[in-house]
């Protein structure tokens, strides 16, 4: 018996590599990095030849997912849950291909916004999409969850979505592995019509992947991720994925007579749902998300009281914990020690020798003439350029917008538009529209912050590492208006005169700010 | 047995180092281990935390409910203030005594040192001393979780034998240093 200390992402890794994939593919985005990461340091992996290199974005890493399955080998794409928003035209699309080799799509969600912009619920893509969706509550059911999806995916000929949040891909615990599998051999499909989404061909496709609805709900009406515990009481609770932890930690602890239903399975086993709600007065409706499912089931049993986040018994948004659901079932939590409110908050920073902090220094000097002063930025370390001491960009939006939205707000007449993108933000999302605003002229000032790596989620390799001057200049930036400049202190002045005068330049120009990443350059120095 | 631990700190200085030691120690004894901690954004300098639970029979929640962490484990005093609600009426927090600053409105050390005595068993450690007469400062971490290994329960043979199987990868100095740390920071009388 094989057992590791895990954390929910590396069992996603541990058993996919199990399950025979023949190729990760993923761009990093927090809770998900680790998974891709602990593939790329797998021996195991190499010596198996298994892909695992990063990505430019989600959507590049869906369709080449897609092409590798379209071949017949396994693979596993993961992404955070805007991630996603980036792949939807592929994943949608996927379901309607059907899919050859086991085809498994990881979406690690961020309730409470950890490190994210929103709390999206993947659950409502699955549903989008007529996909199959798990979603296991702890370490070891997700390993057994994502092996199984593998088989289940090849078995139905669909990609199948495994949902996990930041607290369970997060969290460490024991996990024993089971059976490892050979990896498939080459098969490319034959199948031309159901991957040639012609609308004759696709709206057959369609009418199958309808038709799969019945089987796909037979799977998770006897799924083994789910479970029912009943209880003498009248009160139930639905808890679905990791809620059900919540839950039964306030049930066991309390020794509270409701029953409680378990649900990791979708689309939702609603045969298993009546069996466990006719039992109670009152169902308790826990999601780790929106209230997708709260909003759904009145209208199926109109003589139960469903409680949940809707009706303020759980809050409305944000993450479920003990304490949440102790209150949703008439249990307080005592507090013995009250919150000290000398406690301040510690907000993450840059680090002290990071190179966005001279950039924002350096900009922070040339805007003080300006009457407008707005930055117009993206998603990475950079962001934190918001907060003090630099308090210099305006906005944070979505992978790549800086670029698009400085070229907007100068078609509104904003000068200076300035906007600062990481470099490999700049890869992800922000190539095109550049290339939008060399079409029309516009008059902005691009800054990439290279620090030759995806910094923020712990310093991955960027797809764009020495490529950013000829990209640009490839796109169509005259050359006169690309500049290197390194952002140290003994360049402030230098730097500060090309980008005053770039910023007065009515075109577009990029000013690429390059310098190492603080912590990539500590953690070579110690490998070397 | 069920025994609940928040560690905490700041990003960097080695909150993780220390939770995996419990884990590694407490699997290796048969126990049930769950340890949710932060990555992203929040190692940034920000604040750090794990909530580690361990336990002979199975644990539901990853995170420790409210009012029922046994210690707090903490690299820096007002990180250790931070979790108190966490606590049980009786637990008790043992933490480093050097403050990091890099924060506005931090708490004058006198006002932080007399919150923490006055409500709670606390027991402060300078780390950073025992740690350098260990051959470096970067092992006050550990120094730090040899204290609060007198209050977690398990042979000490165990974590030592953790420490070597996660420091083997560094070098038999690093492995030395630590276990050094491991060893003063247990026997630590307050």
């Amino acid at each position: 018996m094989n057992k590791k200390l895990l954390l929910g992402a590396e069992a996603v890794a541990v058993a996919a590599i199990d399950a025979g994939i023949s190729g990760v593919y993923a761009y990093p985005g927090t809770p998900s990095t680790e998974i891709t990461t602990y593939i790329q340091n797998s021996a195991e992996a190499r010596e198996k030849n298994i892909h695992s290199r990063w990505s430019a974005n989600e959507k590049t890493a869906y369709e080449a997912a897609l092409g590798m399955s379209y071949s017949g080998k396994r693979a596993l794409i993961c992404m955070k849950h805007v991630g996603l928003n980036v792949a939807a035209d592929a994943f949608i699309n996927s379901a309607i291909t059907g899919c050859n080799g086991g085809m498994v799509l990881l979406v690690a969600d961020d309730p409470s916004m950890h490190s994210s912009q929103n709390e999206q619920d993947t659950r409502m893509y699955g549903k989008f999409a007529y996909l199959p969706l798990l979603e296991p509550s702890n370490q070891q059911e997700l390993y057994d969850a994502v092996k199984y999806a593998f088989d289940f995916s090849e078995k139905i000929s669909l990609p199948i979505i495994v949902r996990v949040t930041t607290r369970l891909s997060h969290s460490r615990a024991v996990v024993v592995q089971s059976d490892k599998r050979p990896q498939n051999a080459l098969n490319p499909s034959t199948q031309e019509n159901s991957w040639i989404l012609l609308p004759a061909n696709a709206r057959k496709n369609y009418a199958n992947l309808l038709e799969k609805q019945t089987q796909l709900l037979e799977e998770s009406e006897q799924s083994f991720l789910n479970k029912s515990i009943q209880g003498s009481g009248n009160i139930g609770v639905i808890a679905f994925g990791i809620a059900y932890n919540y839950a039964m930690e306030i049930k066991t602890t309390h020794a509270l007579d409701c029953g409680v239903l378990k649900i990791s399975h979708y689309p939702l086993p609603l045969k298993t749902i009546e069996a466990f709600v006719k039992n109670y007065k009152t169902i308790v409706i826990a999601e780790e998300g929106y209230p997708i499912y709260e909003e759904l089931l009145p209208a199926y049993f109109p003589h139960t009281t469903f409680v949940g986040r809707l009706t303020g018994a759980l809050p409305r948004m944000g993450e479920l914990n003990p304490k949440l659901l102790g209150e949703s079932l008439g249990i307080t939590l005592p507090v013995h020690h009250a919150s000290s409110d000398i406690v301040v908050p510690r907000p993450p920073q840059l680090c002290q020798g990071c190179g966005h902090r001279d950039l924002f220094e350096e900009l922070n000097h040339i805007l003080e003439k300006y009457e407008h002063k707005h930055v117009f930025s993206d998603i990475g370390c950079y962001t934190l350029g918001a907060l003090p001491p630099f308090n210099t960009i305006s906005t944070c939006v979505d992978m790549g917008a800086s670029i698009t939205m400085a070229k907007g707000a100068a078609d509104a007449g904003l000068h200076p538009a300035i906007c600062v993108i990481g470099d490999s933000t700049f890869t992800h999302s922000g190539m095109t529209g550049l290339l939008d605003a060399v079409n029309d002229e516009s008059s902005i000032t691009v800054i990439i912050s290279d620090n030759s790596t995806t910094a923020m989620t712990g310093g991955q390799d960027s797809s764009g590492t020495g490529k950013l001057y000829d990209i640009c200049k490839g796109i169509g930036v005259l050359p006169e208006h690309i500049h290197l400049v390194v952002p140290i202190k003994k360049n402030r002045e230098h730097n500060i005169r090309i980008l005053s005068q770039e910023i007065e330049y009515k075109g577009v120009s990029v000013i690429i700010s390059q310098r190492e990443c603080v912590q990539v350059a500590i953690r070579n120095q110690k490998k070397s | 047995m069920q025994k609940n631990y928040i560690i905490a700190g700041v990003g960097g200085q080695g909150i993780l180092s220390m939770a995996a030691i419990i884990d590694v120690t407490a699997m290796n004894s048969g126990l049930y281990v769950k340890q949710a901690e932060v990555h992203g954004m929040s190692q940034r300098g920000g604040s750090v935390e794990a909530h580690l639970r361990i336990s002979d029979t199975e644990i539901f929640s990853d995170i420790i409910p409210l009012g029922e962490a046994d210690c707090i484990i903490a690299t820096e005093p007002m990180e250790a203030l931070r979790y108190i609600p966490f606590l049980k009426e009786h637990g008790t927090i043992i933490t480093a005594s050097k403050s990091l600053i890099n924060c506005a409105n931090y708490p004058d050390k006198e006002v932080l040192d007399k919150e923490l005595q006055s409500k709670i068993h606390c027991i402060t450690i300078d780390a950073d001393a025992i740690a350098l007469s260990c051959g470096s400062i970067k092992t006050s971490n550990i120094v730090i979780l040899g204290a609060a290994s007198n209050y977690l329960g398990i042979d000490e043979a165990q974590y030592i034998q953790a420490i070597k199987t996660l420091f083997a990868s560094k070098g038999t100095d690093i492995v030395n240093m630590n276990i050094c740390a491991f060893s003063k920071g247990r026997e630590y009388k307050n």
